[in-house]
C-alpha cells in the first residue's frame, strides 16, 4: 500500500507543461471559428429561446426575469462543455489516433506534464468561450453584479474548466473507443446539465434530489456564477471555491496516473 | 550505453529475456531479428518510454528509470510509428518539436530551417504532413530526431516500406551523421541496411541476443566466404546432396532451393556445380544467410 502511494504522480506545473499548451495552441489558430461556433450556439440558443419562449410564460423567478435566471448557469456550462470536448474527443486523437503524446514522450517532457498541459489547454477552451458568453450575458443586460465582478467571473470559468478538463481526460483514459464518451456525455454530463439548478430552482424536490444535486461540482460553480452575475454574494456561496478547487487538485490526480497507466506499457 | 540483464515483462509475455549490450560512442549498433524479437521493446526501453522490468540500463552513464529526463534531453528517437503532429505543418513540426527541449524560438526556427534543406524538405516547409509522401515523413521523422542535437541517435526500423531512391537517400543522410560524431542504434529487417550501416549488429530472437559483432566477421565466422545457391528439377535434389555429403559442405534445403555455403571460395565445388548444374547463382556470403541459420525459415506473425 506503501508503495503504491509512492507510486502515485501529482499535478506539477511547469514550463515544460506551457509547451504542450503552446501546441495546441498552435494547431486551434487553424479550426477556432468552426470551434467557437460550436461551443456558443448551444448556450445561446437556450438562453434567447428558453428565455423568451419560457420567459414569456413566467413573471418572474426568484425575483428576476427567466432569461437571467438561466444566464449565469449557461455561463458554466458554456466552460464545462468547452473543456469536455477538448479533452475527450480532442484528447483522445491526440492520444490514441496521431499518437502525438509518444511523440512528445521522447522529449524530455514526461506524462504528467502532458496531462497538465492538456487541461490547462481544456481550461483556456473554456475562458474563451465563457469569456465570450459573458459579453453576451452583459450586452443583453443580463449582468446585475458590477463591472467588478468580471474578473471573478473569469476565474470561475478557468477553474470550472479546470475541473471538468480533468474529469474529461479520466474518460478519455479510459476509453476503448471514441464511442465510449456517449456514456459520460448521457449517464454523468446531462444529469448534471439538468440538476445543477440551471433552469430551476431545486427547492420543490424531494430531499434526495437536492442531496444529490449537491454532490454534482456543476451545482456549486452554478451557485457561485449566479453570486457573481446577480451581484449577491454569501460565505455560503464563497465556501464552494475551495470544494471546486479541491475537486480540480484530486480529478487532475487521478487523470495523470490513468493516462500513464493508459501509455506507458 | 550499457544494457545488463536488460529484461521486459508485459502482463503475460517477456519481451526481453535478460540481454546484455554495451554500446560506445560514436559507434552503429544494430539490433536485427524477426518479429517479435523483442527489438522495439529495447529500443522503448533506450528512450526511456517504456520502463525497464528488472537489470539496468545506463546512457552516457545515467540510469535511465532515475535520469530519464536527462536522458532524453541528448537523444533523438525516430519511432517505428510514424508519429508526426498532422495538426501542424512541415516546419511547425520541428519548431514546435524543438519548444518540448526548451529551445528558444528562433534557433528552433533555423534549425528547423537546416534540417528542412539537409533532408530536401524545403519547399515542403508550409505543407501539411497528410501531402507528403512515405519518404517525406520518414525524411521529416529523422529531422525532428535530430531538432535538439542529440548525441545518441534513436532509429527504429527507419527505412521499412520506402522505395529504393528514398531508403538509399536515408542512408548516406545516415553516414553523414556518423561522420559528425554522432551515436547511432538502429534496428532494421534489411540484413542490406545494417551492413551497410552498423559497425556492429546484435541478432536477437525470443528476447534474446543470439549473436553480436562486425557483421560481415560474423557472415565469415559463421556462415563462410561463399553461397552457392542451385534451383534443382526433378532428381537433381537428391544428386546434389548425396555429392554435398560426401564433399562435407554444409547446405541447407529450401523448397527447389538447395543453398551450399564454402569456407573458401572452393573451385572444385564451383566445378561442380558448374558442370552439372544450369540454373545456379555464385554470391558472396550475406548478413541474411547469417540470420535466417539463426533465426530460421519459420513466419513469425
Amino acid at each position: 500500500m506503501k508503495d503504491y502511494l509512492k507510486q502515485i504522480k501529482l499535478p506539477i506545473f511547469s514550463l515544460r507543461a506551457v509547451r504542450v499548451w503552446q501546441r495546441n495552441m498552435k494547431s486551434y489558430r487553424r479550426y477556432y471559428k468552426a470551434n467557437l461556433l460550436g461551443a456558443l450556439g448551444e448556450p445561446v440558443m437556450y438562453l434567447f429561446g428558453m428565455g423568451v419562449g419560457i420567459g414569456g410564460y413566467l413573471h418572474t423567478i426568484e425575483g428576476v426575469s427567466y432569461m437571467q435566471f438561466i444566464a449565469p448557469g449557461l455561463l458554466m456550462t458554456t466552460a464545462m462543455y468547452s473543456a469536455t470536448f477538448e479533452c475527450t474527443f480532442g484528447s483522445y486523437t491526440r492520444m490514441a489516433e496521431q499518437k502525438t503524446y509518444d511523440g512528445i514522450l521522447a522529449t524530455p517532457l514526461d506524462i504528467t506534464d502532458i496531462v497538465v498541459g492538456e487541461v490547462l489547454w481544456g481550461a483556456t477552451k473554456s475562458l474563451i468561450s465563457g469569456s465570450i458568453m459573458l459579453v453576451i450575458i452583459i450586452l443583453a443586460g443580463l449582468m446585475r453584479g458590477s463591472i467588478t465582478m468580471v474578473p471573478p467571473a473569469l476565474l470561475l470559468i478557468f477553474l470550472v474548466g479546470i475541473l471538468f478538463s480533468s474529469m474529461a481526460m479520466i474518460v478519455t483514459a479510459l476509453s476503448p473507443s471514441y464511442d465510449f464518451f456517449s456514456y459520460y456525455f448521457t449517464l454523468i454530463l446531462a444529469p448534471m446539465f439538468f440538476f445543477s439548478g440551471i433552469f430551476f430552482p431545486l427547492a420543490k424536490f424531494p430531499g434526495i434530489i437536492r442531496l444529490f444535486s449537491l454532490l454534482l461540482p456543476l451545482t456549486h460553480a452554478v451557485n457561485i456564477s449566479r453570486a457573481f452575475v446577480m451581484g449577491n454574494i454569501s460565505y455560503a456561496v464563497l465556501a464552494s471555491i475551495p470544494l471546486l478547487i479541491l475537486g480540480a487538485f484530486i480529478m487532475m490526480t487521478i487523470a495523470i496516473n490513468l493516462v500513464r497507466k493508459r501509455v506507458i506499457q | 550505453m550499457v544494457g545488463t540483464n536488460l529484461t521486459k515483462r508485459y502482463t503475460d509475455t517477456l519481451a526481453v529475456d535478460g540481454i546484455n549490450f554495451s554500446i560506445s560512442q560514436n559507434e552503429c549498433y544494430g539490433f536485427l531479428g524477426p518479429n517479435g524479437a523483442g527489438k522495439t521493446s529495447t529500443m522503448k526501453m533506450i528512450h526511456c518510454l517504456s520502463p525497464v522490468t528488472s537489470g539496468t540500463l545506463l546512457v552516457a552513464g545515467m540510469d535511465v528509470m532515475t535520469e530519464a529526463r536527462r536522458v532524453k534531453s541528448i537523444m533523438g528517437v525516430v519511432p517505428q510509428e510514424q508519429n508526426l503532429d498532422p495538426d501542424l505543418t512541415v516546419i511547425e513540426n520541428l519548431i514546435v518539436y524543438a519548444r518540448y527541449f526548451n529551445i528558444p524560438l528562433r534557433e528552433a526556427r533555423k534549425r528547423g530551417e537546416e534540417y528542412l534543406d539537409f533532408f530536401q524538405l524545403a519547399n515542403k516547409s508550409n505543407s501539411k504532413i497528410r501531402e507528403l509522401s512515405g519518404g517525406m515523413k520518414q525524411r521529416l521523422l529523422i529531422a525532428r530526431g535530430l531538432i535538439n542535437k542529440p548525441d545518441i541517435l534513436i532509429l527504429d526500423e527507419p527505412t521499412t516500406g520506402l522505395d529504393p531512391q528514398a531508403r538509399h537517400m536515408i542512408w548516406q543522410k545516415i553516414r553523414h551523421l556518423k561522420k559528425e560524431g554522432i551515436t547511432i542504434v538502429l534496428t532494421t529487417h534489411y540484413m542490406e541496411e545494417a551492413s551497410q550501416l552498423c559497425d556492429r549488429v546484435a541478432i536477437m530472437d525470443r528476447g534474446k541476443i543470439l549473436v553480436e559483432g562486425d557483421p560481415a566477421k560474423l557472415v565469415e565466422e559463421r556462415v563462410g566466404k561463399d553461397v552457392f545457391q542451385v534451383w534443382c528439377e526433378g532428381g537433381e535434389k537428391e544428386e546434389l546432396t548425396r555429392d554435398m555429403k560426401s564433399f562435407d559442405f554444409s547446405y541447407e534445403q529450401v523448397g527447389d532451393i538447395i543453398y551450399i555455403f564454402s569456407k573458401n571460395g572452393d573451385e572444385e565445388l564451383k566445378n561442380l556445380i558448374a558442370g552439372k548444374y544450369i540454373k545456379f547463382l555464385h554470391r558472396p556470403a550475406a548478413l541474411e544467410d547469417l540470420f535466417l541459420k539463426l533465426t530460421g525459415r519459420r513466419l513469425r506473425d
